[in-house]
């Protein structure tokens, strides 16, 4: 895969990562995890591990995501700390 | 406490990161994986096996038993769930049911569950956040669940060729049933799916996988060597080795699924299993 696509992948993977755990809002953080699986996903691609990357875009990008918000609608929206 | 687990994350980074320079770049020939593991998997998958993906003859095959107990172990997690979620309904406890009458659009609140029968044209169970659906979103995710279902059964039945196989068959499975309970209600779920036929479902996958292996030793051959099945199914070695394969995958698929759904239900419900997301 091209090499520019890689490292702006590999970026967004750390930005998503770093959002995901700074941000207050708890919904938004799951949606930004959401993404985070999906970008690993992309990676494993560029990887060639094409299995792999099935399994994250189904487990960690679809079902974990529908859960996080599941249980963030069942409990606060915010963050206490 | 947040700084030491600051600290500790940026020890983790810095460790990893010293360490990342000593792995073998990707694709490397002369890594200790690509000298002996790999050509032994790559060159005797086909003839020992007869699965053309040799992920899938990893996994089911060569790892049979470490398939089969993570299978197991998914099951354990649905049912540590249930056990732990699970809201049993109280003695004492007044719960409020809402119904919607249809034509008028009136709410009524009862205290008691006095059931409507549950074809009712007149009346209809509502959460009690309940707000009118977007027909348009409604319809749609309806429209999409079909085909989720025939992808996944595609994914399950042809591991064995392209990526794929149980686990990911049986989530996008599982997708569909939280789908439509995202676009309509739990109660809908709950009508498809319900809790006592998920949790027997999860059981028998698991059941299928063990059945299938010490079936095996019935028909003289080892636990999990699907290979004995060839007088069973009357055919060829490899044919029986891809049934077997075939069948691993769907008592993997239905246990992921179960459990995956009964998890949906539990935490989007507060683990009433009434009204949810």
């Amino acid at each position: 895969m091209i090499l520019e696509i890689k490292i702006a992948m590999l970026v967004l993977v750390i930005v998503c990562a770093v959002a995901s755990i700074t941000i207050k809002d708890l919904l938004g953080a799951a949606v930004v995890f959401g993404t985070y699986s999906f970008m690993m996903c992309l990676l494993w691609v560029s990887m060639a591990a094409v299995d792999v990357a099935f399994t994250e875009a189904t487990i960690g990008a679809g079902i974990s995501t529908v859960l996080m918000i599941a249980a963030v609608f069942r409990t606060t929206r915010r963050t206490k700390d | 406490m947040k700084r030491l687990a600051l600290f500790a994350v940026i020890l983790a980074g810095v460790l990893f990161a010293a360490t990342a320079s000593e792995f073998p770049r990707l694709g490397a020939v002369d890594s200790a994986p690509s000298r002996h593991v790999s050509p032994a998997y790559i060159q005797g998958s086909q003839p020992q096996t007869h699965t053309p993906n040799f992920v899938t003859s990893v996994l089911a095959d060569y790892r049979g038993f470490d398939t089969m107990f993570e299978t197991t172990v998914v099951f354990l997690a649905g049912m540590s769930c249930f056990f732990i979620l699970r809201a049993l309904r109280r003695r004492g406890v007044t719960e409020v049911y809402y119904y919607r009458h249809k034509p008028t659009g009136v709410v009524l609140a009862m205290l008691t569950p006095r059931r409507i029968p549950p074809r009712s044209s007149c009346f209809e169970r509502i959460d009690a956040d309940w707000m009118p659906q977007d027909m348009v979103v409604e319809t749609m995710c309806l429209f999409m669940v079909p085909f989720i279902q025939v992808f996944a059964l595609y994914v399950i039945a042809h591991g064995h060729y392209s990526p794929g196989g149980g686990f990911q068959g049986g989530v996008l499975l599982a997708a569909s049933f939280i789908l439509v309970g995202l676009s309509r209600d739990l109660r809908t779920v709950e009508s498809l799916l319900t809790e006592k036929t998920a949790i027997l479902a999860a059981a028998a996958g698991v059941c299928i996988y063990a059945g299938t292996g010490l079936l095996a030793l019935c028909f003289g051959g080892n636990f999990l060597d699907y290979g004995a099945y060839a007088s069973f199914f009357g055919a060829a070695v490899p044919a029986a080795r891809s049934m077997g394969i075939l069948i691993v995958e769907i008592g993997v698929a239905l246990t992921v699924m179960a459990t995956l759904v009964t998890i949906y239900k539990l935490v989007s419900s507060r683990g009433t299993v009434e009204e949810g997301l």
